[in-house]
């Protein structure tokens, strides 16, 4: 089954490149003290799953990396806590070499207060896919260390644009691991993933006006859902991915229609003479958020899919743009326009409080990471647009500084079942 | 027809800015078109000074041709779609040329500046362009002449964060080489 998702993930895997910087600013409430021994084996591999832990690990802004100083204990029998001191839990392991450019890397997460292994596993994959192994092991560790599941291994997508070139692109969460989707002349919009991660609905404009297509990610085949007169976009996919949600303006305004994967049995959903768009999906698949303006400035709704009743959720000072559920539902992220800067927010739909997460700036696009810990948005570094992430506590902030390129419209993609 | 072989070149010349057609090419039907709209029938008696006229009359044309064209864009308020009066020539202006020209058909294309999110200017710039367009159906111009879309925000002319340049983004297009 491991084997399996590993081989899933790297189906299209090629070298990494290192085209970003990471800069992270703060740090969680609590900081978990931790420490990474490197594993024993192969010295180049163990680095290599060292700093990709430890690069995983770090960013979340929850541990600290408590430097082994010279220890290194690979088995559980070698540890002795009175060593460890203000450590919490260490991670040991080893790397075998196997036939045909496999290893097997057997890792073990000790927790040194209660004297108990958290974790111990083994896989096996090929040399190459050592920084999915990095990141299974970053997930697994987070997940006996905060009880959510770790993102590392997820992916995300996202536009960039350079010199009149958009491509849409798919990497790691890290945003490493690069691999382009499509290369158009043309403007690209609104990557949206399927519930499966197989697949991703995008806008594209090569045709000369915007269309919807579906593209699978294995196979590279697309198809195009969505070619109306006038505008086709903001494709969003229902949880149980068979229907998707797009905005057309066949009918005259940007309303919100709902239709099968393939783009037919089209059902309109909202009947307004507002611009509708950017819907998403409650996690329930009973409801879809979205940006309106029919108040007089966009904000963000609800609608019901079953009854098309709509329902007014923000009533903020300027403009509320681009709302995205948080996996639980009882809350969704979104872009606020206020005083000529953007920022990130999320609004708690039962107190219906909003809570601003950063400082502000050119900040839009916000998508929740699948355990709702982090928030992926794009923004601007010196003119040039950038992707960074915030903590959903707003605590933890972290910038990828691209070595070239605008990048933007980015969404996170879902766990890889 | 021969209103078609003139929207014909005309298109042609628009469509190559960057290329100078051979003179007589473009004068000789333009000037058939043009006399028969501006002088009396049978006109054409002295050879010469009619084709001088019909040279000059050219000429006229395709300045007149070339000052619509040089202003082909209308511009929009913050967050708003209604067509101002400050371009109501140009809409006329192109609106007539619509009118008089019915096998020409052109692209409205509406934008937006960055104030907002991508998909929310998507929908602004398709109804900058609505808009444009119905303004230009009620000059005259048909229905069927003109196609609507959208680039919101992706295509800006100007890509700094300051008034000057959203000024310059907020607009729609009436596009006649896209066709």
């Amino acid at each position: 089954m491991r084997r399996w998702i590993l081989s899933c993930l790297l189906s299209f895997a090629v070298p990494a490149h290192a085209v970003l910087n990471i800069e992270i600013t703060g740090a969680g409430e609590h900081q978990t003290p931790v420490s990474l021994v490197r594993f024993a084996g192969d010295a180049a591999i163990a680095q290599n799953l060292l700093d990709i832990v430890g690069s995983d690990l770090n960013r979340t802004g929850l541990f600290k990396l408590v430097d082994p100083a010279g220890k290194t204990p690979h088995e559980p029998r070698d540890i002795r806590p009175s060593e460890w001191v203000g450590v919490e839990a260490v991670l040991i392991g080893s790397i075998e070499s196997q036939p045909e450019g496999k290893v097997a890397v057997k890792f073990r997460l000790f927790d040194l207060v209660r004297n108990a292994e958290l974790l111990s596993q083994v896989v096996t994959a090929r040399e190459d896919q050592v920084r999915a192994i990095g990141h299974r092991i970053a997930d697994l560790v987070y997940e006996r260390m905060t009880g959510s599941p770790g993102v590392f291994s997820t992916r995300i997508a996202y536009v960039s644009r350079d010199e009149g070139v958009y491509r849409l692109v798919v990497a790691d969460s890290d945003g490493d691991n690069e691999q382009a989707l499509l290369t158009s002349q043309e403007p690209i919009m609104s990557p949206s993933w399927s519930p499966d991660g197989r697949q991703i609905a995008y806008v594209s404009f090569e045709k000369r006006r915007a269309m919807v297509y579906v593209q699978s990610l294995s196979s590279r085949k697309r198809t195009l859902i969505a070619d109306f007169p006038g505008s086709n976009s903001a494709p969003a996919w229902s949880p149980d991915g068979r229907q998707i949600a797009m905005v057309l303006t066949r009918d005259g305004e940007s309303q919100i229609y709902l239709a099968s994967s393939n783009g037919g049995q089209l059902r309109r959903i909202t009947h307004s003479d507002a611009i509708d768009t950017e819907p998403s999906f409650s996690p329930d698949g009973k409801s879809l958020l979205f940006t309106s303006d029919r108040g007089g400035s966009p904000q963000i709704y609800r609608v019901s899919i079953e009854d098309n009743d709509v329902q007014r959720l923000t009533f903020e000072s300027g403009n509320a743009f681009s709302p995205r559920y948080h996996p639980d539902g009882n809350s969704f992220v979104f872009a606020h326009f206020n005083d000529g800067v953007f920022h990130i927010a999320v609004h708690d739909l039962e107190s219906r409080q909003t809570q601003v997460l950063t400082a502000g700036g050119w900040e839009k696009k916000p998508s929740f990471a699948p355990n709702g810990k982090m928030i992926l948005f794009a923004t601007e570094v010196q003119g040039r647009g950038i992707l960074a992430t915030v903590s959903s506590d707003g605590r933890v902030k972290q910038k990828m500084v691209a070595q070239r390129g605008d990048i933007r419209e980015p969404m996170w993609g879902p766990f890889l079942k | 027809m021969n209103k078609l072989i003139l929207s014909v070149l005309l298109l042609n010349l628009l469509a190559a800015c960057s290329s100078n057609p051979p003179k007589e090419e473009v004068a000789e039907p333009a000037a058939t078109s043009a006399s028969a709209a501006s002088e009396a029938p049978g006109a054409a008696a002295q050879e010469t000074a009619a084709a001088d006229t019909r040279a000059a009359d050219a000429q006229a044309a395709a300045d007149a041709q070339a000052a619509l064209m040089e202003k082909n864009s209308v511009y929009f308020p913050f967050d708003v779609d209604a067509v101002q009066d400050a371009d109501r020539e140009t809409i006329m202006n192109h609106a007539e040329y619509l009118a008089s020209h019915p096998d020409v058909k052109v692209r409205v294309e509406g934008n937006a500046d960055e104030r907002g999110s991508s998909e929310y200017n998507l929908g602004l710039g398709q109804r900058r362009a609505n808009n444009t367009k119905r303004a230009l159906v009620l000059g005259g111009a048909s229905d069927s002449q003109i196609e609507t879309v959208s680039y919101g925000e992706e295509k800006p002319r100007c890509s700094d964060h300051n008034e000057a340049c959203w000024a310059q983004n907020r607009r729609a297009d009436i596009n006649y080489s896209a066709q």
